[in-house]
């Protein structure tokens, strides 16, 4: 086009030859050199943490839109829908807090019951708030970002959680902002039981974002669409009992060996909204989780 | 640089170059997020041949491994299709800039299958194959892109001379 009548060395430094041999090979092999040791998470969460500051204001612009549409709309509703949302919510903690009135002496005749079984007391953690971004990543995978980091505590591997249930777990930890992926993410996969029959199996993510699949039942279990899947924290990862998804679909077939069920997740995993991360209660007797605060040290201690 | 009229106006590259960045993260609805166009390899393409003395395989690894972290893919995936495209790119530069558009067409959309192929051969590795059709979507919609892309930065680059 109009650029070909320069000439076709210019005086610049490293131009005579852009796509040099060596360079594209030693380009490429770093490429691959970084894959591997990336492939074995943990070992550059130096150059990711780093990385996640570099990128975060492209990340932040990009949700910027939606923030500001969610304070205009704050800023400029209405008087009337104000008092309407706030009857409403009125309405909505009421009923909660009568219902909380319920599970408090639940709680307390759980809590006897157990001392009677002279079973481990259940920890209770607490949540601190979050906000997913709205910025899609890999469109294959389901993994989403949140504006917490180390600086919140964040930690690999924790759980994420909305009003619903569980929404998926810290896969990447930088310094002001998380990378975790959903309970959907063909990565993933979660320890559940069947909240009726306290069946338990594993439901895993896939190619759907509202969709996991349990593919570990019996052709005879006792399950049926509606029922509710919790979390039995037998993973030692997911703390127990907070719901996760309901079954969708049953089907089985005499000539397979496992039922093929389907499930849809409780939360809202669509992005753009707030969710709560959990920090789990310190217990007595520490459990065996490597990766609890991994990012403020040095990773020479993995196990991998 | 020796014509002191003619700006180098870098600034215009570095735009560029975080717009496709910025589209490439842009929240779509689920059904559209397949059929997302690959900006960052139309930019790639576009500045390796027209810049190549000024936009190589350095700024295009720096950018692939930023587009790594932006999609929380394995460090290096996206910087490794995108330096091989940018090395065709590289390589053919003086050829392609001469075809005519339909011609540079089709160069783009093989170079694209080369992106695309890389990325599902790297995750297939990894074991995420789902979507497998689907996948292939982004080449066809690049592709088609590409005619109006080039004249819409070929615009910009004679506007602000960027040399």
């Amino acid at each position: 086009m109009f650029a070909l009548h320069r000439p076709q060395r210019s005086p610049r430094l490293f131009s005579s030859n852009p796509a040099g041999a060596l360079r594209t090979l030693l380009l490429v092999a770093v490429c691959i050199a970084l894959m591997f040791y990336d492939h074995q998470r943990g070992h550059l969460q130096k150059i990711h943490a780093a990385l996640s500051t570099l990128v975060y204001p492209v990340q932040a612009a990009v949700n910027a839109p939606y923030a500001l549409a969610n304070w205009a709309q704050e800023k400029l509703a209405m008087h009337t829908a104000l008092v309407k949302e706030n009857t409403r919510l009125n309405q909505e903690l009421l009923m909660d807090s009568v219902q909380l009135q319920q599970t408090a002496a639940l709680e307390q005749e759980n809590a006897r019951l157990r001392e009677l079984l002279q079973a481990s007391a259940k920890l209770r953690g607490h949540v601190v708030l979050a906000t997913l971004l709205a910025a899609d990543m890999d469109p294959f995978r389901h993994m989403i970002v949140i504006d917490k980091g180390a600086d919140a505590g964040v930690y690999e591997g924790q759980t994420l959680l909305d009003a619903r249930g569980i929404i998926g777990q810290v896969i990447q930890v930088g310094p002001v902002s998380s990378e975790v992926a959903l309970i959907t993410d063909p990565s993933q996969a979660i320890q559940v039981q069947v909240n009726r029959t306290s069946l338990r199996t594993l439901a895993i993510g896939g190619a759907d974002v509202d969709t996991l699949s349990l593919p570990y039942l019996a052709n005879n279990a006792d399950v049926k669409p509606g029922d509710l899947l919790v979390t039995s924290g037998l993973d030692g990862h997911y703390p127990a009992g907070y719901p996760v998804a309901v079954i969708t679909r049953v089907h089985r077939d005499p000539a397979e060996p496992f039922a093929s069920v389907t499930a849809q997740p409780v939360a809202d995993l669509d992005h753009g909204h707030d969710v709560l991360l959990y920090f789990p209660a310190v217990a007595s007797t520490p459990l065996p989780k490597p990766e609890v605060r991994s990012t403020k040290k040095p990773l020479r201690r993995r196990p991998r | 640089m020796r014509n002191p009229i003619r700006r180098r106006a870098n600034w215009v590259i570095v735009v560029t170059y975080v717009a496709a960045l910025l589209l490439s993260i842009w929240p779509l609805p689920d059904w559209a997020e397949p059929f997302r166009p690959a900006w960052l390899v139309l930019t790639t393409v576009y500045w390796c041949l027209f810049l190549p003395h000024r936009v190589g395989l350095l700024v295009t690894f720096v950018v692939g491994i930023l587009m790594d972290s932006l999609t929380g893919s394995l460090l290096g995936e996206h910087a490794l299709a995108l330096l091989l495209v940018a090395w065709v790119t590289l390589k053919l530069h003086l050829q392609i800039r001469v075809y005519p558009w339909w011609q540079q067409t089709l160069v783009v959309l093989s170079l694209m299958l080369l992106y695309t192929f890389v990325l599902f051969w790297v995750d297939g590795m990894l074991g995420y194959t789902q979507g497998s059709l689907l996948r292939w979507m982004p080449v066809l919609i690049t592709t088609l892109l590409w005619p109006w892309v080039m004249q819409l930065l070929s615009v910009l680059q004679q506007r602000y001379q960027v040399s």
